[in-house]
Order: C-alpha cells, then structure tokens, then sequence
C-alpha cells in the first residue's frame, strides 16, 4: 500500500496519463489512415468469386454466386423468428453478397446467414462481367456470337478490344466533334443577338449568320451519319451467360467493358490487375451516376481549381507577409493587422462560401455579365457559380496560410543578411528581391504547398460557389478560348459527399467513396509531408547560418 | 568630390514604389476581412428595415359614385368600379403610347338597366357584385401582355370566372343585403343574408374545373343562424368554414357538411370588455381570423389543437391606435400581412407572425376613399370621385425581426409558441419559420460535444509532449499528430456518417465501456512498468510511455467491443439501442451527437494540441528549473508553475478550437440527421448554422428573405469566431511580450 501512495505522490500515474493522450491522438491519426486504405484499397484487388449453394428453412434450393463484401456475427436469437437452425451455436455469421445481375434482382446485395450454407465453392469458370450500364454481371459464358454466329470463346478478347475502341471513338465523335459543333452554334446565336443589341444586325449580316449556321448543320448531320454507323458496329457481338438461378441471359458486347475470370487469376496477375484498376479509376470517366467508374473529371477540376487559386493566393499572400515582416512598424495598426490575418484564418469556411456567392458570383459575376455578356442573358455567364469564382474563394480562405507560413521563413533569416545588404548599398527593394525572398523561397513554396493542401480538400465554400455533382464538360476543352473559367467543375471532396450520401445506391458505391477518399488523402498527406519536410530542412540551414 | 543636394535615382524611385505596392498588399488583408463583414452586413440590413411608402402617382378621374378599385400585378393600370356597374381602366404613368391618367377600357359589367348596390373584393383580385335587383356578378380585372419589338404593351380585358350571366344565390331571388364568397378550382361558395333575413349558403359546383370552364350545377342551403344581426361575414378560402359576427359573438359555421350548416363552434373575442368588433377579415391561408375592434386593437385568433379538441384561441393582439376604432382590415393575398384604416383616415402594417408593426401614417383623407393592396403588396392604391393615387410601398421582408428570429413565435396550427426553422414548403400559402434559434442551439450543441471530447485529450496530449517527451520523439509525435488538421474535414465526415455511426448504433455499450477501460488500462500499464525489474526499465525508458501505451490501449479498446456484446446482453436485454428507446423513452438517432462530438472532437484535438503545446513549450526554462531545484517533483513543477504560466495560452487554443468546431460544416452536415431539433439528448442529432447555410442556400432565391436569413446565420457565425479568435490572438500576443521580458 506504501508503495502505491508513493507512486501516486510522485505523480508518475498522472504523467502516463497525460502520456495516454498522445498515444489515443496517434492511434486515431494512423488508425484513420489505416482505415481509409485498408478500406479504400480492396476495391482494386480483384475479389474471389464465390458460389453459394443455400437450403432455406422450407428446403428450397438456391445457388448465390457473388463476391463477399462484409461478414458479421451476429447473436443467434436474431434469427430465432426465422425457423433456420442455428445448431446451437450462439452467433451466426453473416455475410454480404454483391450479386450484381441488376437486370434479373432488383437489389444487387443479398445477406446470407451462415447456416444455410451447405456448399461454397469458387467455380473458376465464373466470368465476371464489367458493365457500361446496369453495374457487373456475374455468370457464366455460355456461348459467343459474332454478328450472329456462334464462335469459340478464345475469341472474346478481341471482340472486346474491338467494342472499347469503337466506344472510344464513338465517345470522341460525341464529346469533340459533335461538341465543337454545338458551341460554334451557340457561338454564331450569341454573335447574332449581339449585332442585335447593338442595333447593326443588317439583313446581310443575318444571311451571314443563317449560311454559317447551316453549314455546322451540313456537318453535325454527317457527323450524325458516323455516329450511327459506329452505333451499328459496336453492336455486332453478343454473349450468352448463364446466371445463379439457371436462367440464360444475352448480353451485348457493346455494354462490356472488360471480362475477367478472378478465380483463374494468379496472385502476379492479379497484382497486374490491381494496378491497371487503379490508373482506369484515375483516368476514367464516372459512370452509373457517378457510383462507377474512374473519378478522372474530379481530379481534373481539383487540380485546374487549387492552379488558379495558387496562381491569385500566392503572390498576395507573399507581398502580405513581407509587408509585415520587413516593413511594418511595431504598432497597433500591425497588431490589427495580425489580428485580422488570424481571422481570416478563423472565419469557418462556409461563411467564405456565402462570401464568394453573394459578392463573387451574384455581385461581381451579375455585373460582368451585364456589362460583357448581355447578348447570352437571361443565361447568366459569370453570373452563376464556377471554377473562376471557387478559385477566388479559395484564394481568401488559404490567404492566412501563406502569410503565416511565409513569415516564418522571413523571421528565420538572420538580420546579419539584411543589414549586409544594407550597408553595401543596396535599397531596401534591392534587398528584399536578391536576398529576402530568394532566401525565404522554400517557406513561400512550403505555404503555397500548405495553401494546396487546404484547398483540396476544402468542399463546404466550393458546394455554394462551383462545384456539381456532374458537370458535362471539363473547364478546358479544344473551344476557343480552351479554358472556360465560367464553367462549374467536379471536385474530389465533394464527390465523396455526392456519392457517399447522395447516391441511390449508397451500399453500392461505398468501395468507390472509401478509393476516392484515399486517393484525397494520398494527396493530401504526400503535400503535407513535402511541406512540413522542406520546412524542417529550411530551419536546419538557418541554424547553421546563426552560430 | 562633390556631393549633389538631390539626384534623381531610379534605384529610389523602385525602392518607394515596392514599399507602396508592399504596403498596399499588407494592408489589403485586413480589406479583404472588412470587405466580408460590410457584404454581410450589407446584405442583411435591409430584413430589418421596416417598411416605408412614397406616393409615386396621382390622376384625376371623372366618374363619381365608385364602389371598388384596383390596380393590375405591374402596377402599370388602375381600374375603379362604379354604382353604375362600370369598369373603367386608367393608365397610371406616362409612355411612349399612353397619357398617365388615360382611359385604356370602360365596360358595363351588369345588365343594362340594373345598377350596383355594392361590391366585395376577395383577396384573389375577384370582385362580387351586388346589384340592387339582388343579382350576382363576379368579375375579374385581366390584364394581358402583347410584345412589340422588346416593348411590352398591356392590354386590359375583363373576365367572368363564373360566366357573364347574373348569378342566382338566392332561390326565392330575393335582394342580398350582405355577402362573403370563396372559391376554388372545382367550387365556389356564397353564404349570403337576404333582405328577408334569411341565412343562406349557395355552393355552384364545377362541371369539370373553373379554370378552364365557367359551367356549374347549384345547390341551395338554409342555415340557421340570427340572420337578423349579422355584422361581419366571411368563408374561408378552402372553403371549409364561415365565419359570422352577431353583436360581438362570432360563430363557426362548418360548410363542409352536405345536408346542413351546423354551428361548429362559438366564441366571444371581447367578453367582458366594453369594446366591440368593428371590423374582420381572414388572413391568407385560410388559418387565422383578425378581429379589428372599436378600442383600435386587431386580435389574432386560429384554432390550436386541444387534448381532444380542437379550439379558437386568441393569439395575438396588435394595437393599431389608441382613440380611433378599427373601421377595415385589408389582408395581403400571398403572405401574412394587413392592414389597419381607422376612420381619420390612418393606415397601419402589421406582419402577424412576427408581430411587427412595419408602418404608421395617415394616408387616407376621408373615410370616404377606396383602399386597395396591389397583388404583389407592393403598392395601394387610393381612389375617390376624383382622383386614383398610387403609393409604393417597400415592404420585402415583413416576417423577419429580431424577436422572430430569436423568440418563441406562435404559429398558425401549433399548440403553442416554439422555436421552429422551417423555410419552405410545398404550399403556396405557408408560413415561413425563421427562428434561428434550434440552429444556433444546434451548432452550440455539437461544438459542446465536440469540445468534451476533445480537450482533455488534446491538453493531456499536449502536456505530455511539450514537457515530458524527449526532443527526438516530439520531432516526430507533434508532426504526426498535426497531420490532421490537415485531412479534409469532407473524409471525416464520410468515415463519421457511414463507418462511426453505424459502428456506434451496434456497439453501444463499448463506448462507455472505454471511457473506464482505457484509463484503467493506462493506470495499470503505469503501475507495471512502476514495479518492472531495472534492465527493463532502461530498455524502454519511461520517457516512452506514449508508445508503450499504445498496445496496452488497443488491447483494451479491443476488450471493450468483444465485451459489449456481453454487456448488452446481461444489462440491456440484448440490444442496448432499444432498450434506450423502449424502456428510458430517448429517442435515438443513428447520427447523433455522439458521433458528431467523436468526429467533430478529431478534428479539433489537433488545433488545440498544436497551440497548447506552443504554449506551454514556451514558458522559460528557468521556471521549471526553478522549481524542480527547489526539490518540486516534474509532476508538481507542472501543475504549480507550467501550466499557470501558460494558462491564457492553453485558453487562447481552446477558443480557438471552440471557434473551428462552431465553423465546421462537412462533419456535422454528414454525420447527423440534420433536424433543427432542440434537444441536448446525446443521442439525437442537431442541425448547426453551417450545415443549414450549406443545404439550403443553394435553392434559396437571390434577395428573398430566406436569402437573406441565410446571410444573418453566416453572419452570426462569423461574429461567433471573430470574438473567439481575436480573444485568442489578443491573449497571445499579451503572452508573448510577457515571455519576450523574461
């Protein structure tokens, strides 16, 4: 007992105590990201296909066949209502099934309680069936048919590298060519009501207009032409697939992205595949409102988005910092400013959302458009949220970063280096460009790396000032001007935010928000470490500069 | 050498010019803040204006004897009616095509030889016409817009919803002394009082839909009732009551029963009082009747829901004047405005829901003259033998003041007066809720259980680190720790609304059981390591202790899931979530308040750490030296001298985690239900200001009072962290010169 009090009085236990806060705050920062990939990674491990065989209470026989998403235990008695046979036994294990097949179920997700299972298998035969529309298709192929005509299976491969190139060029027709077509239109319709607004739309400028637009209409309806040939095409093959409950089901070729056998494969291929699952999922388009599919547009508006915002952020920020490191005065107006500068890092990021869509887009934005763009309106132009405006946004809300980070590396450069400058004659300016900032280059780029960082994974401000859940055409695109600030974009955090809680189908689409979120937090935590990295290794140079 | 007085060197002017340029990017941070502020501000100022009239047009007329007038939706053309069943329609402003004050259309709207006895105006631009014959017309004013070359013209019309024949009310064709009138798309209802002193309803019931075709059958119904003395007269638009005035006592009529008009109920506004009713109307939406009386006050009454009954209730009373009786109460079609004329002459303005008097003034010269709101309540029109005058009215937001928005507020249907958000809905007649109150209580609650969970953790985090942890470890530790701060809050709250919460639902039990585990653990690793032999006390060193508690801990989180099943067996009676709904009555929501704080507290514990630490790294080292050479043990040296010194630090880093839980939007958008309850249950949701903005501004229509609410709720929380972080700075900055003199 004498030892305890003793041990309680040198405070020892409230010192592991204390220590036990940092040990919970590492646990959940490594558990988290532990989480995330071990959650976020399987999705591109192709998964083993089992077959269940299934003998429900009333001895009917079903065969499930699918790939294991979760298992449970679950107590027994929650089954006792049920009549399965639990034999005793006081949990259950439970599993959940991706059946897919979404043409024959209308759910593509069973639970299937142990007991019932009186044979599993994982048939090597099994085909698993990627699909444009209507998600995977599990079965087994029957036959193969080209125009008609059955072939050998060996076949397929072929016919499937034919079928993805004709999509691809039947994509490239719609999204280019058709596409470049529609805004010349819609270019030539603005240009018209323009000569109208301005009162010189004369009869001959008119025929000018209509001979143009006519012209685009020659070429769309060859271009249509095309388009259906390559439709004709595409639909040349056809599977036949047997499903779990027996029934033979014809798939076209046309819907298949890719066939693979999972069960045949080797762990080497399997690694193959793990890696080309993760650069589709990089750059493919979404498909199945956006629960399929790669997440290429996001990453694409994440990254055109945080660009521009760098582009604004950084050099306001630097010339910030600077100013209050090298040229204000220690006095209360600096103090405010410091003051404000914390704020600015405070304000709660949504209120910057209302900010930058009540100012940026409906104040500023209404006003180009009244003054730039009155032939498109009522359409607003820069009146309606967009990647320009989002940038912006995002520009305030990772000022403070900057600044702090910038003037860190300024109070870190020894005052023997400006007042060397000084005395050999150099102007403050002088100074300040040859010797300050060059120095102070690595904490400049350390808060820029920080000010990305945020703004990545920044959604909140972007849901009000730009960001949708499916925009139809990227900000950049082959149509003079090539980069359309207007436009609204697709963003990485708000596509977890989209998918993960607007989706339909949320239990099908959680693999796909648990590999978007690790994508996020892959970069996020790699521009971190570079940031924090380059900071550290600048402290240590100016330690050795100071002795 | 010479030395020149002044020289002109391009190297000044550069070095002037950066030091300008510089200056102005400095200083155009703290412009940026202001900038923000002023919008806000900007943008919410005008909620609370109140409202204000300017006359804006006037013309003379030259019919006499009007009975009615009006004014069309663009507030372009106004019509007055007159005793001889004219309609005649005047353009009010002067263009192009038309004089202010011309005669655009004048029709006889009634027979020939008949003349009007006197005209009802319902509150859908429909005017009822009484002829002294005891014929009925109803008519209304249309207006139709023709564009010719960008220039909109408008052209005035007349239409008959009910046909252009006279319509006969009264079987017996009596004269009507006195008549109300509603109708909808498949009927239309007359509940009339002859001169006979019969008491009658007249339902004309559609054939197919009055929009599209004015053909009707008719039905006839008696009501019993003291026709002789009835004073004021009304059917509710939806056409399910009547309400009837007799000498101070009102009654109910319920007209939806097919064979008679039985008195639903009865009720007396002013018993005991020497006041009487001198006016009443029903307020749009059919819910709330007002009641204008002889004492200048107009009484708000709607039926509330009893025990087992439902009631008429007075609800609010609005003083209009103090001499002067209340001879007319105009309602606004769309919302829930009206509007006072005493007989000298003064108009009022009152919004019932926020009880607010939005204008005062005399704006009528005689009790003589005609009183109109324009269909968009934008404007009256005034109107007498000579002359029709137009004033405008700016009046956006009438149901929004401060004590709406932070008060409890009686609304139409509830039991009683509550804090309600509720900004839209699917009916066109709604009242709009906008209390900020369950919100704000929503944001306070998440940010409380937020900040319970995590500042002890982020503090005990921060002790530790700043004070026992070698530099080596701490070089590594603080770095990792910091690291989340910068996972995007969108993940956070992605894991907390599909992983934690479900997780929690099912495993109830283990999270109370870690909150006893894990210091148990702790305590009991301690305490081994305390009595472990020396050889292994110096291969792990207790300057270790994070680290050798991290398996301990694990083990014993592991212990408190494979325990809860147990638990909840043995104590819950098998499912602890329904034991809390069923046997304590908790409602229970999956993403609760827990989840929130869990969540929310990880996405705190990083700032406050990172600061505390600072803090608390930074109290000179001759102090700790101090007192540890004065024999205090590290333990006492903590509590006694570090952690007073750095206390306004360790406070400044809690107000600034307070301040980012307050913000947060992602979080608590994802992980909870988003209900704008108040309740501090733990285990129901909230909806926070944040959130709110988030979800609903981007359906919110530009400049609406819903906009507008938006822009107040950003506003408050930008106040919130404002006074937050600035406290923290200020406190910093005190600390810092303090430590700097040291």
């Amino acid at each position: 007992m004498n030892i305890m009090n003793n041990w309680f009085k040198s405070g020892s236990p409230w010192v592991w105590l204390s220590a036990a806060g940092v040990s919970i705050s590492l646990i959940s920062v490594l558990g988290l990201l532990w989480l995330i990939a071990s959650r976020g990674l399987p999705f591109f491990w192709p998964a083993q296909i089992h077959q269940f065989e299934l003998v429900d209470p009333n001895g009917i026989k079903l065969t499930v066949i699918g790939e294991v998403y979760d298992v449970e235990t679950i107590p027994a008695t929650q089954l006792s209502h049920t009549g399965i046979d639990t034999k005793g036994a006081e949990t259950v294990e439970r599993y959940l099934i991706k059946t897919g097949n979404r043409e024959l179920v209308s759910l593509d997700f069973r639970w299937i309680v142990e007991p019932l299972i009186v044979n599993r298998s994982t048939p090597d035969k099994v085909a698993v069936i990627e699909r444009r529309t209507n998600g995977n298709f599990y079965g087994f192929i029957e036959d193969v048919y080209m125009d008609g005509k059955a072939v050998t299976i060996d076949e397929l491969d072929t016919f499937i590298d034919r079928v993805n190139d004709l999509q691809d060029d039947i994509i490239d027709l719609q999204k280019t060519d058709i596409g470049a077509i529609n805004y010349d239109l819609e270019r030539i319709r603005l240009e018209q009501r323009k000569a109208e607004l301005a009162g010189n739309l004369t009869a001959a400028l008119k025929a000018n207009f209509a001979e143009q637009g006519k012209a685009l209409n020659d070429q769309y309806l060859l271009l249509e032409q095309r388009l259906d040939e390559l439709r004709q095409q595409v639909s040349r093959d056809k599977i036949t697939v047997k499903a779990m409950g027996g029934e033979l089901v014809d798939i076209n070729l046309e819907q298949v992205i890719n066939i693979h056998f999972n069960n045949q494969l080797t762990v080497i291929e399997k690694t193959g595949m793990f890696f080309s699952q993760i650069a589709s999922f990089i750059y493919q388009d979404p498909r199945e409102a956006n629960t399929e599919g790669g997440v290429f547009p996001a990453i694409f508006g994440t990254v055109l988005m945080v660009l521009l915002m760098t582009v604004i952020v950084a050099p306001l920020g630097v010339v910030a910092a600077v100013y209050l490191h090298e040229y204000a005065g220690n006095n209360g107006f600096t103090k405010l400013l410091r003051i404000a500068v914390i704020n600015l890092a405070g304000v709660p990021s949504i209120v910057y959302g209302v900010f930058g869509l009540g100012f940026f887009v409906y104040m500023v934005g209404g006003s180009l458009d009244q003054i730039f763009y009155p032939e498109s309106l009522p359409n607003p132009t820069f009146g309606s949220p967009g990647v320009l405006w989002s940038a912006l946004t995002l520009a305030i809300l990772t000022l403070p970063v900057v600044i702090v980070s910038t003037e860190e590396g300024l109070s870190r450069i020894p005052s023997s280096m400006r007042h060397g400058s000084l005395a050999l004659g150099a102007t403050q300016a002088e100074t300040l460009w040859r010797i300050i900032i060059p120095l102070a280059s690595p904490a400049i780029m350390t808060g820029i790396i920080l000010a990305i960082a945020r703004a990545a994974g920044e959604v909140a401000p972007l849901m009000l000032v730009g960001v949708v859940k499916m925009a139809p055409t990227l900000p950049i695109d082959g149509n003079f001007p090539f980069l359309h600030l207007e436009r609204k974009f697709m963003h990485l955090g708000f596509h977890i935010y989209d998918v993960g809680f607007q989706s339909p189908n949320v239990e099908a689409a959680r693999p796909l928000v648990y590999a978007t979120a690790l994508l996020l937090v892959t970069i996020i935590v790699s521009l971190n470490m570079t940031a924090v990295s380059i900071r550290n290794r600048l402290r240590e140079k100016y330690r050795s500069l100071e002795h | 050498m010479t030395f020149s007085a002044k020289t002109f060197d391009p190297r000044d002017v550069k070095n002037t010019l950066a030091k300008w340029l510089i200056s102005a990017g400095g200083v155009s941070v703290l412009f940026t803040l202001v900038l923000i502020f002023a919008y806000l501000v900007w943008v919410v100022k005008p909620v609370f204006d109140s409202a204000s009239v300017e006359p804006s047009a006037k013309f003379s007329i030259q019919t006499a004897n009007n009975l009615a007038v009006g004014v069309d939706e663009l507030r372009e053309i106004s019509f007055s009616i007159n005793n001889h069943g004219v309609i005649n329609f005047y353009q009010i402003e002067q263009t192009d095509e038309r004089q202010a004050g011309e005669l655009l259309l004048s029709e006889k709207l009634i027979a020939d030889d008949e003349m009007l006895q006197s005209v009802y105006a319902t509150n859908i631009n429909q005017y009822v016409l009484l002829t002294t014959t005891g014929k009925v017309y109803l008519v209304q004013p249309s207006f139709k817009a023709e564009f010719i070359a960008d220039l909109r013209i408008l052209h005035p019309g007349i239409y008959f919803p009910l046909g252009e024949e006279a319509l006969v009310i009264d079987e017996e064709q009596a004269v009507i002394a006195k008549v109300a009138f509603a109708m909808t798309e498949e009927k239309a209802m007359f509940v009339a009082l002859t001169d006979d002193k019969r008491f009658i309803k007249t339902s004309l019931i559609a054939e197919d839909d009055f929009n599209y075709d004015p053909e009707f059958s008719t039905e006839y119904q008696l009501i019993n009732g003291d026709a002789d003395h009835i004073e004021h007269l009304a059917v509710t638009p939806d056409l399910t009551m009547a309400v009837a005035v007799v000498a101070g006592n009102v009654s109910i009529y319920d007209l939806e029963n097919g064979w008679d008009v039985p008195v639903k109920t009865e009720f007396e506004p002013l018993a005991g009082s020497k006041d009487k009713i001198t006016a009443m109307t029903l307020l749009s939406g059919s819910s709330s009747i007002l009641f204008g009386t002889s004492g200048g006050e107009v009484l708000q009454y709607f039926e509330v829901a009893k025990a087992n009954s439902r009631e008429f209730q007075q609800i609010r009373k609005f003083k209009a004047s103090d001499s002067q009786a209340i001879s007319q109460i105009y309602p606004e079609q769309y919302r829930k405005s009206f509007y006072t004329v005493s007989p000298n002459g003064d108009v009022g303005i009152f919004y019932t829901t926020s009880e607010a008097m939005l204008w005062q003034g005399k704006l009528l010269t005689n009790e003589q003259q005609l009183f109109a709101i324009a269909p968009r309540a934008n404007a009256v029109v005034l109107a007498d033998n000579n002359s029709i005058e137009l004033i405008t009215l700016h009046n956006e937001h009438p149901e929004v003041t401060w004590s709406a928005i932070w008060q409890e507020v009686w609304y139409e249907g509830y039991p009683e007066p509550a804090y309600i958000w509720q900004s839209t809905s699917g009916s066109d007649d709604f009242e709009s809720k906008f209390s900020l109150m369950p919100i704000s209580f929503g944001t306070m609650k998440a940010a409380l259980y937020a900040m319970l969970f995590a500042v002890p953790i982020a503090l005990a985090a921060a002790v530790y680190t700043a004070y026992f942890m070698p530099p080596s470890l701490r070089k590594t530790v603080k770095p990792t720790i910091e690291l989340m701060e910068a996972l995007p809050t969108v993940i956070l709250g992605f894991l907390a609304g599909l992983w934690l919460a479900p997780l929690i639902e099912e495993y109830l039990p283990a999270v109370f059981l870690l909150l006893i585990l894990l210091p148990f653990a702790t305590f009991v690793t301690a305490y081994g390591w305390y009595k472990a032999p020396k050889n292994i006390k110096v291969l792990v060193p207790e300057a270790y202790a994070p680290i050798i508690l991290i398996p301990f801990l694990l083990l014993a989180g592991l212990l408190s899931f494979e325990l809860s099943p147990l638990l909840e067996d043995s104590f819950f009676g098998g499912d602890m979530r329904q034991f809390i709904t069923n046997d304590l009555g908790i409602n229970f929501d999956q993403r609760n308040a827990l989840v929130v704080g869990i969540a929310m507290g990880f996405a705190v514990i990083p700032t406050i750490f990172s600061m505390a630490e600072d803090a608390i790294f930074s109290v000179p080292k001759q102090l700790t030296s101090g007192s540890l050479a004065l024999g205090a043990t590290p333990w006492q040296t903590l509590i006694k001298v570090v952690i007073l010194t750095a206390s306004p630090g360790i406070f400044s880093a809690v107000m600034m985690g307070l301040g980012r839980a307050v913000g947060e939007t992602m979080i608590v958008l994802m992980a909870t239900g988003n209900t704008p309850v108040m309740d501090w249950s733990i285990f129901q949701g909230m909806r926070t200001l944040s959130a709110n903005i988030a979800v609903e501004m981007p359906e919110s229509e530009v400049g609406s009072s819903h906009y507008r609410i938006l822009f107040l709720a950003a506003f408050v929380l930008f106040v919130f962290t404002f006074i937050f972080n600035t406290l923290a700075e200020l406190i910093r900055q005190h600390l810092r010169e303090k430590y700097s003199s040291l």
